[in-house]
């Protein structure tokens, strides 16, 4: 993957439901652990714009998309499994002990 | 003080489909959800299609249709050879296709979810259009693309309740099961209203049946019903009406032969009575026919000629050679001949087309010849069954029917299941018969039975000749007096 690829995540939700909480909260965390400074959340509120469900072929809640890099993947559920959130998006987790 | 609730039955929605709310005692139940199950192919997304359409176009009421399976295009395309114009139905904002695609592939699951999604793009379609009618095809679907089918089910039951809460009315199709209505026992959860369609093929013929499996708060038909698909759409044929209310009159009409119309008490026939001929091949039964046709001609009311056997020039050139002319009434369209093999259709097809076209001319006269053709392409129940059908259709538009039956040889016409079937529902039997006498081929005509008026009881011979029917003696039984 090119070091300068960007990532463009969509978290949908619907509301402020525990679940949808719990999504955002690990997805973010994910992203700041493995893909600083080179991501985007963009959090929709279907009950503020439902008509943006159809679009992106949202059925389930929380669903996150991963507009770019193409092609489009999907994770519906709370993201509570970080090995198969991360496989799932295709990004090679930063290894803590290389971090360190 | 609370006003006194009056006994009735549940509200309906017309479900648009010709037949079917009389199957249905009015229609759908309104505001609730519907499950139509079957196999595949069997015309569950046309059904569901067709009643969001004529719910739009003759009631006003929008509706969605959310598809699980095929795409807006598909069915666009799909129906649009029953001229559904779904195009411009989304165009007026009266209609709202919402295709729910799972892509297995693209997705994962991990920790928990609900179906939201749906429930939100579902509302925000009814909302966005005003929609009083929905399509769910087929939810089931999701079976196949969701991997936790615990918190599907959940979900499903919890969307059936919430289409009951927003008080639109649902039709849910499924696919049907092995042990069970449909594959994933979606019948646990619709507890209204559940329809079977069926699509069968016995002797290479094939029928579709519906039937109503439960309709809760509502009396229903219960038996199985054939419907067809056709370029009009769905129509369901109920077997019977249930009653026998049909009006009858005093009014009596020539059988356009006059020593025939001698050999009945009030000298001719009851209007809107059922005569069945039945004879032996070449027993003069199809001319008989050309007399009854010429006779409603004369009288200037409409006659529609079923002809199985003859194409309409050979019937025509045949009748006029014992002096019976119709060509003029074809010409001046007072009688119209339709002419097909009776093996080119099933039967349910058949007796659709007779509706048809009984609805489009309006007939006064209606002849069938032979009815007993009909006969090679059904078993012996279905034919029963569509002929009382049959009469029923004529009696109730007080139409004059005559059918003509081929029988055989040697005396098992009373076995014939043709003219077992049509003897006791016609009003009048005429038989007709070849006899060899020294030689000699003798004709005769017997009037077996004629409802409500005394008949000629003896056999009556006659000849055909150029001028045509002509009995060798002149027989007639006493006019009743005083009519």
């Amino acid at each position: 993957m090119a070091k300068n690829q960007r990532w463009e995540l969509r978290l949908y939700v619907a509301g402020q439901t525990p679940k949808s909480v719990l999504a955002l909260k690990n997805i973010t965390r994910y992203c700041r652990e493995n893909l600083e400074g080179k991501y985007s959340i963009e959090v929709i509120d279907l009950l503020v714009r439902p008509q943006l469900a159809e679009g992106d072929q949202i059925f389930a809640i929380p669903t996150l998309v991963r507009k770019i890099p193409e092609p489009i993947r999907k994770i519906i559920g709370d993201l509570s499994n970080e090995e198969r959130v991360l496989v799932g998006l295709n990004i090679r987790p930063v290894s803590p002990k290389i971090k360190a | 003080m609370p006003k006194i609730q009056q006994k009735s039955s549940i509200p309906k929605t017309k479900t648009g489909i010709s037949g079917l709310d009389e199957i249905c005692g009015g229609g759908f139940p309104k505001g609730r959800p519907t499950l139509i199950c079957g196999s595949a192919g069997c015309g569950k997304t046309l059904l569901a299609t067709q009643f969001l359409v004529k719910g739009i176009t003759e009631r006003n009421e929008p509706g969605v249709f959310m598809s699980f399976e095929e795409s807006m295009d598909d069915l666009t395309q799909n129906v649009s050879s029953l001229g559904f114009d779904l195009d411009k139905l989304i165009r007026e904002k009266k209609l709202k296709i919402d295709q729910v695609r799972v892509e297995k592939s693209e997705i994962e699951e991990t920790g928990e979810y609900d179906l939201e999604g749906i429930f939100i793009r579902l509302n925000y379609a009814i909302d966005s259009i005003g929609a009083k009618n929905v399509v769910l095809d087929t939810i089931e679907s999701l079976f196949s693309g969701i991997e936790n089918t615990a918190v599907l089910r959940s979900e499903i039951h919890r969307l059936f309740q919430w289409l009951k809460k927003k008080g639109v009315t649902a039709i849910i199709t499924g696919e049907r099961g092995e042990s069970s209505l449909t594959r994933q026992g979606l019948e646990e959860y619709v507890s209204d209203c559940v329809i079977l369609l069926d699509f069968r093929v016995i002797d290479q013929i094939a029928t579709r049946r519906l039937r109503i499996v439960k309709y809760r708060g509502s009396t229903h038909g219960t038996n199985e019903y054939p419907f067809l698909i056709d370029e009009y759409g769905i129509s369901v044929i109920p077997i019977t009406s249930l009653k026998l209310e049909h009006k009858s009159t005093d009014e009596i009409l020539s059988t356009g032969l006059p020593a025939l119309d001698n050999l009945f008490a009030k000298r001719g026939l009851f209007r809107g009575g059922s005569t069945l001929v039945t004879g032996t091949a070449g027993t003069a039964k199809t001319i008989i026919g050309g007399y009854f046709a010429q006779s409603s001609c004369r009288r200037k009311e409409p006659v529609l000629y079923f002809s199985f056997e003859e194409s309409p020039d050979q019937l025509l050139r045949n009748l006029l050679s014992v002096n019976i002319n119709l060509k003029p009434y074809v010409k001046s369209k007072l009688l119209t001949i339709h002419a097909s093999r009776p093996s080119l259709q099933g039967l349910e097809m058949h007796l659709l087309l007779l509706h048809r076209l009984i609805g489009q001319h309006q007939p006064k006269t209606v002849i069938i010849d032979p009815i007993s053709s009909l006969i090679s392409i059904g078993s012996n129940s279905e034919v029963r069954a569509m002929l009382v059908r049959l009469m029923d259709l004529l009696k109730g538009n007080q139409i004059n029917a005559l059918f003509t039956s081929l029988t055989h040889q040697e005396k098992d016409e009373f076995k014939d299941a043709t003219v077992d079937a049509v003897s006791s529902l016609a009003d009048t039997w005429i038989n007709m018969s070849n006899e060899d006498v020294n030689g000699l081929r003798v004709r005769n005509l017997l009037v077996y039975k004629s409802r409500g008026m005394g008949h000629f009881n003896n056999s009556c011979s006659f000849k055909i000749t150029d001028k045509g029917i002509s009995f060798l003696s002149a027989n007639s039984i006493q006019p009743v007096s005083g009519s």
